[in-house]
């Protein structure tokens, strides 16, 4: 019993981060925008929210960094692509590329150095319930970031004026921009709103998942968050589900590896990546699916002609 | 402020040509507070980075030795990215053609002769393209996105890797270490000049290829083939070029590629399988590919370029104890400014200040520009 309550908590753990990048990318996508600088915005995420905790001694100031850091790098990408029209997918590459080697600078005075870690959830009584107070009541805060964020996501694309505009921004822009909407506008909000969900996955990566500073910490994260997003055909709940699929095969292969099972490490680790690549194949072969749900001018830029 | 974008009516042939330049000045200015952030001296700096690897004969070869990796990587992707394909698994290739060129001296070291090199060669451009072609296949036969699943394909290259040197294929005499047996002279990559210098036949593979690359894409009508579907696949259907075609051409040309530069640098620079063969030279070569503007001859000067980053990023490690990720901060700017400085080619920037409304309240910002236009 306790085992399966203790994988169930690391596969949250797990997923966390990955829920968290994809729901944030899930929104950039919806208004059009192909932010492929996922990768680079947790990794900054995660040095700067390392940094922070390390530096004041307190986990909070290290996640509130991480989300800083991760607006303030996608920003980046939202003045090269939405004002000077550059090319989305080379633009979120260099991003990617530039993230990886600036944490990678500025986090080499963290090796090694011992972290801070954000604490547990622990109502006195609650908390220790036998199953449901550990799982439901006691894990770290940024979980319930994570399903408060998915469930407001939902929310706001599906149930507001706005979430409705900033999904017709994703399909047409040029109606859009026709109709007086703010195309751009919508859209650097949009980005640096995936940014800000970027730089905390990345921070609960190294503020919780493990407290500490390791370069390219997040080991294709990214990447996986950006697969999320199409596996889930752009659904917000279909991201959730997708996270904890990933978490669980990301926990999986670790567990396996722990109990010795007679199949080469190398092998297990590569299965969270094996598996994105199934996935994709799997939900991109039903063709009329994957047409119905792509935001219609995802990638493409956009100049508004006055 | 505000950045506002007008089309030219054609293209600017003056910024095509110095928009590489004035991002490389960019790049320096903002390498230049990166440096006084530090805490460094700036010009002392850029000497070590930029002027002190250079200097001697022997360091030109080992400019070599960097540039052609990324020369010979980046000429494949050129055609790529020019026709709309977005092959970032490069990495992934490099590693699977140095493994597949690695069977002959791993499995068979008695085989030695002439004929080890060529062999070795051709086995490593079959490893890359037929890494390569497993996102062409999806792509094609599934529409999967190949910007996915080829850089998905890179993690699972180098645990591969890994497990190969780890396990099956390690040197039973080499005291545990991660590593093959050493090649046999047969299955080395001659040096050019041994006198002067390290660099081997790799860097010439890298100038053929840009030149062959560069004869298809601008004199034969496959060059003019990826054009036509990169810029407008519509048109190429009509005018009867097959897409699926083209992607399984694309990926299998950078792929083959990719694979000649990772059997040349083990056979020539390393001279082993170890656990790591690449300091990321599949995802440099994307940043060359940008920066020789998808020219294969604006390609080997862009490859000099970046080989001469990883250079400098050694060189300032080691005399001024900076950490050698700053190669990757410099060419990640690099790539930026490229990018940024490229719209100056279809547009002209406007920046459209906002001084009139600066007394007035943040909430009015909006409002006042109609209003300049009302009176």
């Amino acid at each position: 019993m306790d085992i399966t309550i203790n994988i169930l908590l690391t596969i949250a753990t797990a997923a966390t981060p990955l829920l968290i990048a994809a729901i944030g990318e899930l929104v950039v996508e919806r208004s059009g925008v192909l932010n492929l600088g996922v990768e680079g915005m947790m990794i900054m995420g995660a040095v700067g929210g390392f940094g922070a905790g390390y530096l004041t001694g307190s986990p909070w100031i290290g996640l509130l960094a991480a989300i800083i850091v991760g607006a303030l790098f996608s920003l980046l990408f939202a003045v090269m692509t939405l004002s000077l029209a550059t090319n989305q997918v080379a633009t979120g590459l260099s991003l990617t590329l530039l993230g990886l080697g600036l944490s990678g600078m500025i986090g080499t005075s963290f090796v090694g150095q011992p972290g801070v870690r954000l604490p547990n959830l622990d109502i006195p009584g609650i908390s220790s319930i036998p199953v449901v107070g550990k799982l439901v009541f006691g894990q770290d805060p940024v979980f319930y970031i994570s399903i408060a964020l998915t469930a407001a996501v939902m929310w706001f694309l599906f149930k507001t004026r706005t979430g409705l505009t900033l999904r017709s921004i994703g399909d047409s822009h040029t109606s859009a921009h026709a109709l007086g909407i703010k195309v751009i506008r919508y859209r650097y909000l949009a980005v640096i709103f995936g940014g800000a969900c970027a730089g905390l996955a990345g921070g609960h990566l190294s503020l919780v998942y493990t407290p500490q500073w390791v370069e390219n910490m997040s080991a294709g994260r990214g990447w996986i968050a950006l697969a999320l997003v199409v596996f889930a055909s752009w659904r917000p709940w279909r991201v959730l589900a997708g996270a904890y699929i990933f978490g669980a095969v990301w926990i999986g292969q670790l567990h396996a590896q722990a109990f010795g099972i007679p199949v080469p490490s190398q092998f297990l680790s590569s299965l969270p990546y094996l598996a994105t690549i199934v996935v994709l194949v799997l939900i991109s072969r039903n063709k009329r699916l994957t047409m119905m749900n792509t935001p219609a001018s995802l990638g493409q830029p956009f100049v508004p002609d006055r | 402020m505000r950045i506002e974008l007008v089309k030219r009516p054609q293209r600017s042939a003056l910024f095509s040509m110095l928009s590489p330049f004035i991002a490389f000045a960019l790049t320096i200015i903002a390498g230049a507070i990166m440096f006084a952030l530090l805490g460094v001296n700036p010009l002392n700096a850029f000497e070590i980075y930029f002027v002190e690897p250079i200097s001697q004969v022997w360091q030109l070869h080992e400019l070599a030795i960097k540039a052609a990796p990324l020369i010979l990587i980046a000429v494949g992707l050129s055609v790529c990215y020019k026709a709309n394909i977005w092959n970032i698994g490069a990495e992934g290739q490099f590693i699977f053609g140095a493994i597949f060129g690695s069977i002959i001296p791993v499995l068979f070291p008695q085989f030695e002769g002439p004929l080890v090199i060529p062999l070795m060669l051709l086995l490593g451009m079959f490893g890359g393209a037929f890494y390569a072609s497993i996102p062409a296949l999806l792509k094609t036969r599934f529409s999967t996105n190949e910007i996915l699943t080829s850089l998905m394909l890179v993690y699972v290259a180098q645990l591969f890797l890994d497990w190969l040197v780890r396990g099956p294929w390690r040197d039973p005499q080499g005291h545990g270490f991660p590593q093959t047996i050493q090649f046999g002279d047969s299955a080395v990559l001659p040096e050019l000049m041994p006198d002067a210098g390290r660099a081997n036949w790799g860097f010439v593979f890298a100038l053929v290829a840009a030149v062959a690359i560069w004869l298809m894409m601008s004199r034969m009508l496959k060059g003019f083939e990826v054009r036509v579907l990169g810029s407008s696949p519509r048109a190429g259907r009509f005018a009867g070029f097959g897409f699926n075609k083209m992607v399984f051409f694309a990926f299998l040309l950078s792929g083959a590629l990719a694979g000649l530069a990772g059997i040349s640098e083990v056979s020539g620079a390393i001279g082993q399988l170890q656990p790591v063969i690449s300091p990321g030279y599949g995802f440099t070569a994307i940043i060359v590919a940008f920066l020789g503007r998808l020219n294969p001859l604006g390609i080997v000067a862009a490859g000099l370029v970046l080989a001469l980053t990883y250079l400098g990023g050694e060189a300032v490690q080691s005399a001024l104890g900076i950490s050698d990720k700053v190669a990757r901060v410099f060419q990640g700017m690099l790539l930026f400014f490229v990018l940024g400085c490229d719209t100056l080619i279809h547009y002209r920037i406007r920046l459209i200040g906002m001084a009139l409304t600066k007394s007035k309240g943040a909430a009015q910002l909006e409002a006042a520009p109609k209003l300049g236009e009302a009176r």
